[in-house]
């Protein structure tokens, strides 16, 4: 019985060595160590052995059966390791070729910008303010201190709608600025408590309209972001400090402002906010036309009868307003020079934000 | 408005000062300048100059006055001549082909000689034959045998004007020799006036402006030139009245005479004044109109004063000038002889013998100022800004007069007007002004008086400045202030209209007081105010959220034009459907036929997004959130929102190896849509639907709670015809606020099992028509809690199952939540289900 343990090893190992690949290593498994295998079947014959026999016998048995399954831990490593190797070595992918296209869908850059500029303005603290788009001549217009016939209204070429409407107040127009909005957010909540109504500070996205043919640097559409703050303390000061540091969140820590005087009917004092030009840092290039300086938003101290228009007594309450045309900013960050491309949809232009 | 420096240097000291240094304060102060023109001054001496620049410098050793003493001619050309020129010097003979020098041409040594602007050999002018700015630098040539190497120049040689049929003819004192760029070398400002600024639409406005800005001192006109008042029996008050119908259309009208003028050009510096500030000279007597009104603001009109004597019915009867509104269809023949038909609107100049001038706008023919006038009549009146507006509008008469009167010109500058453009004539023409002036004023505007203490200032401005500051900073532009009780007292000067009453008023000098003081210098501070109360938009978050699913999906969003034309929106039904009238929120002034009314469609919007994109791409999935628009008789329209999406071309994108080309279907829209539904948590049903722009058998309704959200499906062939698309379009449209209303503020979440799960699949074969959705609905019920999942995998049609019959094979997972399920504990629940299938939809397993 133990020359035939040792044979049984010797033929195992001998067999083993000849192996190479993983399906040989496996029949030689089951030949070798499976249940029904030489060694397997020298324990299941113990029964038959004398009991001196016996443990001498199991003890050489299960000897075996230790070295055929070292044998063949060792030899399945060494296979696997030689499959590693082989692939390692031999499979070589061309990576400069194409992967297979994976679609995603993108937002507009208007949204995205639009939402930059939000995002900055909450945190803030203004909150979004959304209003129609057709409105009133007295909401538009008269109500922000632009009477009829006010030269003010050639700073805006009007649409407007084809209406019935005598009465001046009634005529319906595209919104020229959301600065209607203003209006109808200060009469919303001034309602709410009218003897005590409550400070605010929003931001008024949306599209707005002129009446310009569509070029390459003017649109019939635009989006228009504008805040208005009213409180019972608020500055020129503050107008500048907030408006400032809106710029250095929106175009860099480093970015440098100037406010010139300027005009709106429904600001006074007014201002035009300049940032230092971000393409040539203030010495002059042909995106700042040579001026070192981008305009970037009009502001102003609520004019007192839009307060009072809107509900706030102009004598306890300020604030300050200001308006940006976001596509202006998206245009001079990506260099876009034809402002039809925003709403043109080309998929070709979409397709790189 | 183009101001020329030397012209703002007759009221205020500007000299050392460079032309972007002016331009700076001005700007600053409200006053943008959007252009420097320089003709003759040094160009700016730093690079960082900040405003568009342009203009050519003359230089001072190679550019001079210089005076011709004769004119000979040419000996090989007729058109051409040759000029004895000093140039202060040195005798030159200088070759000119100039027309203005030809009527001197073989006189011989002139009595007086001729100044103009030499340019000698070297030096660097515009070409004035080249259209446009071409710099050019005078060489010595030959011109048909006669040596040239020097010019006498035109304006648009020099960069003053376009002006080329000549060469300058300078004033007679100008200085042979002195260096042109000294003697008149200038740069010209073009300033944007604000229509809060039209007080300074004029050169002595933004002199005061600037002197106020610099602290220098204003140097105004002068306007004691003339014997102003006169009481004698024959003075002009008996020769002229003055009747006013609507002193609030005509506060207040003036009238001036000056007495045998000569009618002649202007002297070169008032013409090189007017051309630079872009009028046109023309006589002297129109001339000093035209100046006076650029210099303090007045715009002035002249008669012919025999003329309108001539046209009194009653020899010895005065001329009687009287302002009305026109009678509706009045006709007067402007100075630009086009016969006007008149509007009740309109406000007339008339005399007795009918209608003489369009009052503020323009003068009537008949009466002007011609060669032949002797005798002046000047006006000088104040309008009604609106009604002036209106009429100038009307019959479409921009001007530079009009201009100013449609933003305001305060009545009482009429008389300073009146008195220095009297002091001009007399000047240029050599007209004696008669004493005397009548002046009728019957309403003077009211002159507001402001209180304003210091906290208002800190209230304001946020910065403390001391009323005695305030009070100097405004008297620089010619407020009168009074300090009282720590009250500063202000009253605008007699030349604004742009300063309110009360609490306006207050903001109004508010501004002055931070113009003046330098928005610069007004400290940067953060808002001490509480933050108000935080609303959020619930509406706008949840749009945003839809955004980003659509874009996550796969969709590229896009942004049109709310503008169309309804045929453009038509295009969304078959050809030849019937069109309903469909009202549309229309535009009075719509900027082209295609753009006349707003959107009632969303999804025509987009469809025309992936008609022009259809080539450019294998595949297309494009999808919008914005307003439609549907009127609403006598009220602001509606403006609902909708989500619209169009997706075509193929389902993959074919790659370097794989080459196929299914197109997408109905099935993958519905897809993105389900994606869509389950990912805002809506437990939606998909019915059968029609609707005009898509297939009948290919388009279903999405409905929650028995209401539709919004329609899918394939384009009807004759709809996808009208377009021109390369693949079929699979396209919805959502009622977004019905979407977005139905999102659950929150939703639970199930637990998930430990325990294994029982698979297996069923197929039962049913009849074609059977929607799939009944069978899913069925299994599920009928599996109860116990059935985890029911995925269809598998639609056959064959021979052997039947015609008008279909199997539908599922996947079933069971999984309890309280223990590993069993074979049997699954087949109980298989069996059922199968029984139930067989009773009530008639189906049959298949085996």
């Amino acid at each position: 019985m133990l020359e035939k343990l040792a044979q049984i090893e010797k033929e195992a190992l001998e067999s083993l060595a000849a192996v190479e690949d993983e399906a040989a290593l496996e029949s030689w498994r089951v030949a070798n160590i499976g249940r029904s295998s030489p060694v397997m079947n020298v324990f299941s014959q113990m029964g038959g052995l004398s009991k001196e026999e016996r443990p001498l016998v199991g003890q050489r048995a299960n000897q075996v059966k230790v070295a055929i399954e070292a044998a063949f831990a060792e030899k399945a490593a060494a296979i696997k390791d030689a499959a590693l190797q082989k692939s390692l070595t031999g499979e070589k992918l061309d990576v400069t070729l194409p992967g297979r296209a994976f679609h995603h869908g993108r937002l507009h850059p208007a949204t995205q910008n639009l939402r930059r500029v939000l995002a900055i303005l909450a945190e803030m603290g203004f909150q979004v303010y959304t209003s129609r788009d057709v409105e009133s001549d007295e909401y538009n217009f008269q109500l922000l201190n632009i009477p009829p016939h006010h030269p003010a209204r050639e700073m805006q070429d009007t649409f407007y709608i084809d209406t019935s409407a005598t009465d001046e107040a009634e005529k319906q127009v595209l919104r020229t600025h959301t600065s209607p909005g203003q209006i109808r957010a200060m009469r919303q909540f001034s309602a709410e408590n009218p003897d005590n109504p409550p400070p605010i500070r929003i931001a008024l996205p949306g599209m707005c309209y002129r009446f310009e043919q569509i070029t390459a640097r003017s649109e019939v559409q635009f989006y228009q972001v504008e805040g208005l703050v009213v409180g019972e303390n608020i500055t020129l000061g503050d107008l500048k400090g907030t408006l400032s540091e809106f710029a250095r969140r929106m175009f860099g820590r480093q970015a440098k402002t100037r406010f010139r005087a300027d005009h709106f009917p429904f600001t006074e004092p007014s201002a035009e906010m300049d940032v230092e030009c971000f393409v040539c840092g203030g010495s002059g290039c042909p995106v700042c036309k040579k001026s070192g300086w981008l305009e970037i938003l009009g502001c102003g101290m609520v004019h007192p009868t839009v307060l009072q228009n809107g509900g706030y007594d102009p004598a306890r309450y300020s604030g300050f307003a200001f308006g940006m045309g976001p596509e202006r900013q998206l245009m001079l960050r990506h260099k876009i020079n034809d402002i039809r491309y925003i709403w043109g949809n080309d998929i070709r232009f979409l397709e790189q934000f | 408005m183009k101001l020329p420096l030397s012209w703002l240097q007759d009221f205020v000291h500007l000299s050392d000062l460079e032309a972007v240094d002016i331009a700076r304060l001005l700007t600053m102060a409200g006053m943008e300048v959007e252009d420097i023109q320089i003709a003759g001054l040094p160009m700016p001496s730093r690079d960082d100059h900040g405003f568009k620049v342009s203009g050519i410098t003359w230089d001072k050793e190679k550019i001079v006055v210089a005076e011709i003493s004769a004119v000979n001619p040419h000996p090989n050309a007729d058109r051409l001549t040759l000029c004895e020129l000093f140039d202060g010097q040195v005798n030159h003979t200088v070759l000119t082909g100039a027309p203005n020098l030809f009527p001197f041409k073989g006189l011989g040594k002139l009595e007086k000689p001729i100044k103009v602007a030499y340019a000698k050999e070297g030096a660097q002018i515009y070409d004035g034959h080249a259209d446009g700015l071409v710099l050019t630098t005078l060489k010595r040539a030959k011109i048909r045998g006669v040596e040239s190497y020097s010019m006498v120049c035109s304006e648009k040689e020099l960069g003053i004007s376009e002006e080329h049929e000549g060469v300058i003819f300078l004033d007679e004192d100008a200085p042979t020799g002195m260096p042109l760029a000294d003697y008149m070398g200038d740069a010209v400002l073009e300033v944007k006036i604000n229509p809060n600024m039209a007080r300074n639409a004029n050169v002595l406005g933004i002199a005061r402006e600037l002197a106020a800005l610099t602290g220098r001192e204003l140097r105004k006109p002068t306007m004691d030139d003339g014997q102003w008042t006169d009481d004698t029996v024959n003075g002009l008050s008996s020769l002229v009245k003055i009747e006013i119908a609507n002193p609030e259309l005509n506060p207040r009208f003036t009238l001036g005479l000056i007495r045998d003028v000569e009618i002649k050009p202007s002297p070169y510096w008032v013409q090189r004044r007017l051309r630079a500030a872009g009028m046109r000279p023309i006589s002297n007597i129109v001339d000093a109109t035209n100046y006076t009104m650029l210099e303090i603001g007045e715009p002035l009109h002249a008669f012919d004063y025999d003329v309108l004597v001539g046209r009194v019915a009653n020899p010895s009867g005065s001329v009687v000038i009287s302002t009305r509104t026109a009678q509706p269809g009045e006709k007067l023949t402007t100075l630009d002889n086009v016969e006007r038909t008149l509007t009740e609107s309109n406000v007339l100049v008339c005399d007795s013998a009918g209608p003489i001038s369009l009052a503020g706008v323009m003068g009537g023919a008949e009466t002007e100022v011609s060669d032949k006038t002797v005798n002046i009549l000047l006006e000088a009146a104040a309008w009604n800004f609106i009604n002036i507006r209106r009429t100038a509008n009307q019959h479409n008469l921009p001007s530079e007069a009009s201009f100013r009167f449609s933003r305001g010109v305060h009545p009482d500058v009429a008389l300073d007007g009146l008195k220095r453009c009297l002091y001009w004539m007399s000047q240029w023409s050599g007209g004696k002004i008669a004493p005397g002036i009548v002046d009728n004023y019957p309403l003077p505007p009211k002159t507001p008086v402001v209180e304003i203490t210091a906290k208002d200032i800190k209230r304001a401005l946020g910065v403390e400045i001391p009323l005695e500051k305030a009070q100097e900073l405004l008297e620089r532009l010619e407020f009168a202030c009074q300090i009282t009780n720590h009250q500063l007292q202000v009253t605008p000067p007699p030349f604004r209209m742009d300063i309110g009453e009360g609490i306006i008023g207050k903001a109004d000098v508010m501004e002055e007081i931070a113009r003046l003081y330098g928005y610069d210098n007004i400290p940067e501070t953060l808002m001490a105010d509480p933050l108000p109360p935080q609303r959020g938009n619930p509406g706008l978050e949840a749009e945003n959220r839809l955004r980003d699913l659509l874009a996550a999906l796969g969709l590229q969003e896009i942004i049109t034009h709310r503008m169309t034309a309804p045929e453009i929106e038509n295009r969304l039904l078959p050809p030849n459907s019937e069109v309903s009238n469909i009202e549309y929120v229309k535009l009075a002034n719509a900027i082209a036929p295609e753009k006349r009314v707003l959107r009632r469609s969303l999804l025509s919007s987009v469809l025309n997004v992936v008609e022009r994109n259809a080539r450019l791409r294998e595949s297309l999935a494009m999808f919008e959130i914005g307003s439609v628009y549907i009127p609403n008789p006598g009220q602001l329209p509606d403006e609902p929102r909708r989500l619209s999406i169009a997706i075509t071309g193929r389902r993959y994108e074919s790659a370097w190896d794989t080459k196929v080309g299914v197109k997408v279907d109905f099935y993958d829209l519905k897809g993105i849509l389900e994606a869509l539904m389950d990912a805002l948590h809506l437990d939606v049903t998909y019915t059968p639907a029609e609707h005009p722009s898509f297939h009948p058998g290919k388009c279903a309704a999405v409905v929650l709670n028995g209401s539709s959200l919004g329609v899918f499906g394939e384009l009807h062939p004759l709809v996808q015809e009208n377009y021109d698309f390369v693949s079929p379009v699979l396209a919805a449209e959502f009622d977004l606020e019905a979407v977005l209303a139905a999102v659950p503020p929150g939703y639970p979440i199930r637990p998930v099992s430990e325990f294994p799960p029982v698979l297996e699949d069923i197929a039962v074969i049913v009849d074609e028509v059977l929607p799939a959705d009944r069978v899913e609905a069925l299994i599920k019920q009928t599996g109860g809690k116990m059935l985890e999942s029911v995925h269809l995998f598998d639609v056959f049609r064959s021979e052997q199952i039947g015609a008008g019959k279909k199997s539908l094979a599922y996947a079933l997972t069971y999984r309890s939540y309280e223990g590993t399920l069993t074979d049997k504990d699954a087949a109980g629940i298989r069996s059922r289900i199968i029984k139930r299938l067989e009773n009530e939809l008639g189906a049959k397993l298949r085996s």
